[in-house]
């Protein structure tokens, strides 16, 4: 005899419907509170944002004033400081130019093939440079624009670039001399890098543009902005450090004894089988440090640089769209979160795929 | 000489007394350079000026001060201030973090993307804007005359005005104690050997210990209390400004909302992180045994999320509490404003900078020997917590 099961028909549209969010008196009650929630905060933020919102510049800050929405004249009318600052303003081209050399740069080393030492360096080498010559001018028919007039979105991107150049590779120097044999310099390495990690950022930064210059050489104080760099770049490399080591400590103790044993030299071990195996480790935890680092670099704003949270400020905070705050803010902070959202949510996909390669 | 450099444990020496001497060398210099600097320009270094007045004055204090006191008290006033707004910052933010974490971990899709929405946003915009904007919009808000008013307190641009008692300091902290005493107390009487009875003669105890605590609290708040005024002083309007009660200035409500809805979103996170850590047959076990849903959550998930997550909660607070240094940017008085204040006025840098490192290394050791303390306590011994 033959048995004939009979698949039980697929719930219809409503039956899915209760199933998934009226199963029980609570689930009922949890749904409708949700529900509720949602529908008010997006019909007000819509409401703001859009429907009644003014967008032209035509009726000035007036006509601003009056209406019930968002007001994003300002915007309108101030983009240029908030993403410049005090930059030429017959120049600001160069700055929005240096603006996408950093975003080519950072998606360019976010593609698998780049991902060799040699790559990588080739494409932050030359990125950082030509947004420099961008941005300095002086060569090339360029008129030199110093560092006291960089501000804005370019500033930032700026100082998160070169924070994660110099960071990253003392970042590895400093994994390195905390895992050494020699307990000395093992035991120095960690109190730096705890020292540094229990100090706030703000402290560090401070300490480096305002109180270091008492402590060096007149000659060898230079510019502000790269002292403020240099901290941050340190305050980077302690944190990443301890990721580097954990990733390092990931690595199968027989690897490093194998290629011992085949007499390959120090630097060999470390290049070829311990570092590459521990970067790819290492690689979630290191795309979140650079979201953090990303986020962090709106902290020099409290040393007095024109970045773009100050340039923001500077936009609402001068003559006639003093009220306009909130609409500046809201530009800000869509900026940085289309940054640190696609680094996040790459860093997501990442961790997805190392996770399948490793079943 | 060659001879001695080809011998491995004289190289190694060699190259850590190179490695540690240099730093020390790069210390010692900038600290010569700098004494020289500051000597230049008529500063004398040493701890002496900790007993000199400052001569300047902070707008939040919860000890009373003026511009004759001494340097240390400042640094104190500023200590105190960083703990009080790092723990009612902390308290919020975990209070938001679990409301949210436990709505992204809910068996409801809406409540999930609810909670999903909320991380995703609070999360990926810099603390800093954030405490920009809500310093903005409270700056904002309707002068004294027109404030918003509901059960005594007020919210104006000048602050949050809250009725406070009228009772004496001392008293006011013994009664704080006599507060905690009440929380901690049936915690270490149920912890405590000394007491073998079972649980519900126990309860007895503790619960007597509580009351014990709270009266303690209560004679101690009533014998305490100011002469010839009623206990509560509320906040009013007194000309063009407000007189009574307890003012807490915007730049505190500021940093304060901001710390706990930024903090809050990634204290979702670990809470999240938490219960997923859960074995699933721990929760089938405790079902299979005819637990109720509320029971299973209570006895058994929410047990092992905790421990799972203290690890990582011990480090998002110390953050947060690092993160209250954001103050400088609206103004607020806490210990790294009250170091640059000092920096700025007295000139003694290397001093004041060496006071900020001690202050946040005790303060983020302690935190870390505490959380320690109690990861030891509640660990679970064995492997209980796999899948």
């Amino acid at each position: 005899m033959e048995m004939v099961v009979v698949a039980p028909p697929a719930p219809g549209a409503l039956e899915d419907l209760r199933r998934r969010f009226f199963a029980t008196p609570l689930q009922a009650l949890l749904s409708l509170v949700s529900l509720a929630i949602m529908v008010l905060l997006a019909w007000k933020l819509l409401n703001w944002a859009i429907f009644s919102a003014v967008f032209t510049t035509s009726g000035g800050p007036e006509a601003c004033q009056a209406a019930a929405g968002a007001c994003w004249s300002v915007i309108a009318a101030r983009w240029r400081i908030i993403l410049f600052g005090l930059y030429p303003f017959e120049e600001q081209w160069r700055s929005a130019l240096a603006c996408v050399t950093v975003v080519a740069m950072t998606v360019l080393s976010c593609i698998p093939a780049f991902w060799t030492g040699r790559r990588i360096a080739l494409v932050w080498g030359t990125g950082t440079a030509l947004y420099y010559v961008l941005m300095k001018g002086g060569v090339l028919g360029l008129p030199y624009v110093g560092e006291e007039a960089w501000g804005g979105l370019a500033l930032t991107l700026f100082i998160f670039v070169t924070t994660c150049l110099i960071g990253f590779p003392l970042a590895i120097c400093l994994a390195l001399l905390r895992r050494s044999d020699l307990p000395w310099i093992s035991r120095t390495t960690g109190l730096i890098i705890d020292g540094v990690r229990s100090l706030p950022l703000i402290s560090i930064l401070f300490t480096f543009a305002i109180v270091l210059p008492f402590a060096l050489p007149q000659w060898l104080a230079g510019d502000k902005l790269y002292r403020v760099i240099l901290g941050s770049a340190l305050f980077f490399s302690a944190y990443q450090a301890e990721i580097v080591r954990g990733g390092m400590q990931g690595v199968p103790k027989g690897q490093e004894e194998a290629a011992m044993a085949l007499g390959m030299s120090y630097w060999q071990r470390i290049g070829r089988i311990l570092l590459p195996q521990a970067m790819r480790n290492a690689l979630p935890a290191t795309i979140n440090q650079f979201v953090v680092a990303f986020k962090e670099t709106s902290l020099v704003v409290i040393v007095g640089f024109f970045e773009i949270l100050a340039s923001g400020n500077a936009a609402y905070g001068t003559g006639d769209w003093r009220f306009a705050y909130v609409e500046v803010y809201a530009f800000i902070a869509l900026i940085y979160f289309v940054f640190v959202f696609s680094l996040s949510r790459y860093g997501a996909f990442l961790e997805r795929r190392m996770s399948v390669g490793e079943r | 000489m060659v001879g001695l450099l080809r011998n491995q444990k004289v190289r190694n020496a060699l190259l850590q007394v190179f490695y540690v001497g240099s730093l020390a060398a790069l210390v010692l210099a900038g600290v010569m350079i700098a004494r020289r600097n500051l000597a230049e320009q008529g500063i004398t270094s040493g701890f002496d000026f900790l007993y000199k007045s400052t001569g300047w004055d902070v707008s939040f204090s919860l000890l009373p001060v003026t511009a004759n006191d001494p340097y240390w008290w400042f640094f104190l006033i500023g200590i105190i201030n960083t703990l009080f707004l790092g723990s009612i910052g902390l308290m919020m933010a975990t209070i938001v973090g679990t409301v949210v974490g436990l709505a992204r971990t809910s068996s409801n899709e809406l409540a999930r993307l609810l909670g999903r929405t909320y991380v995703d946003i609070f999360r990926n915009i810099p603390l800093i804007l954030q405490v920009f904007f809500w310093y903005a919009i409270i700056t904002h808000l309707p002068t004294p005359r027109a404030a918003h008013e509901a059960w005594g307190v007020l919210l104006t641009s000048r602050g949050l005005y809250l009725p406070a008692p009228n009772i004496g300091g001392v008293a006011m902290a013994l009664a704080i104690v006599a507060v905690i005493a009440a929380v901690v107390l049936p915690v270490w009487l149920g912890r405590t050997s000394r007491l073998s009875q079972p649980v519900g003669e126990r309860l007895a105890i503790q619960l007597a210990g509580v009351a014990a605590a709270l009266a303690c609290a209560a004679v101690i708040l009533i014998v305490g209390r100011l002469p010839d005024l009623p206990l509560l002083d509320f906040p009013a309007l007194q000309g063009l400004n407000l007189k009574g009660g307890f003012r807490i200035p915007p730049e505190f409500s500021a940093l304060a909302v901001a710390i706990a809805i930024y903090g809050g979103s990634y204290i979702a996170e670990i809470v999240r992180g938490g219960f997923k850590a859960v074995g699933k047959g721990q929760v089938e076990a405790a079902l299979s045994l005819g637990l109720s849903p509320w029971r299973v959550f209570t006895l058994v998930k929410l047990p092992l999320a905790l421990r799972a997550m203290l690890p990582i909660l011990a480090n998002q607070y110390i953050w947060l509490i690092k993160a209250t240094t954001m103050g400088i940017a609206v103004g607020f008085t806490d210990f790294f404003m009250i170091v640059a204040l000092t920096i700025n006025h007295s000139g003694q840098t290397l001093e004041a900078i060496g006071i900020l490192m001690a202050g946040f290394l005790t303060i983020n050791l302690s935190l870390a020997a505490v959380f320690n303390r109690i990861n030891k306590a509640i660990a679970l011994k064995g492997n209980q917590l796999r899948g």
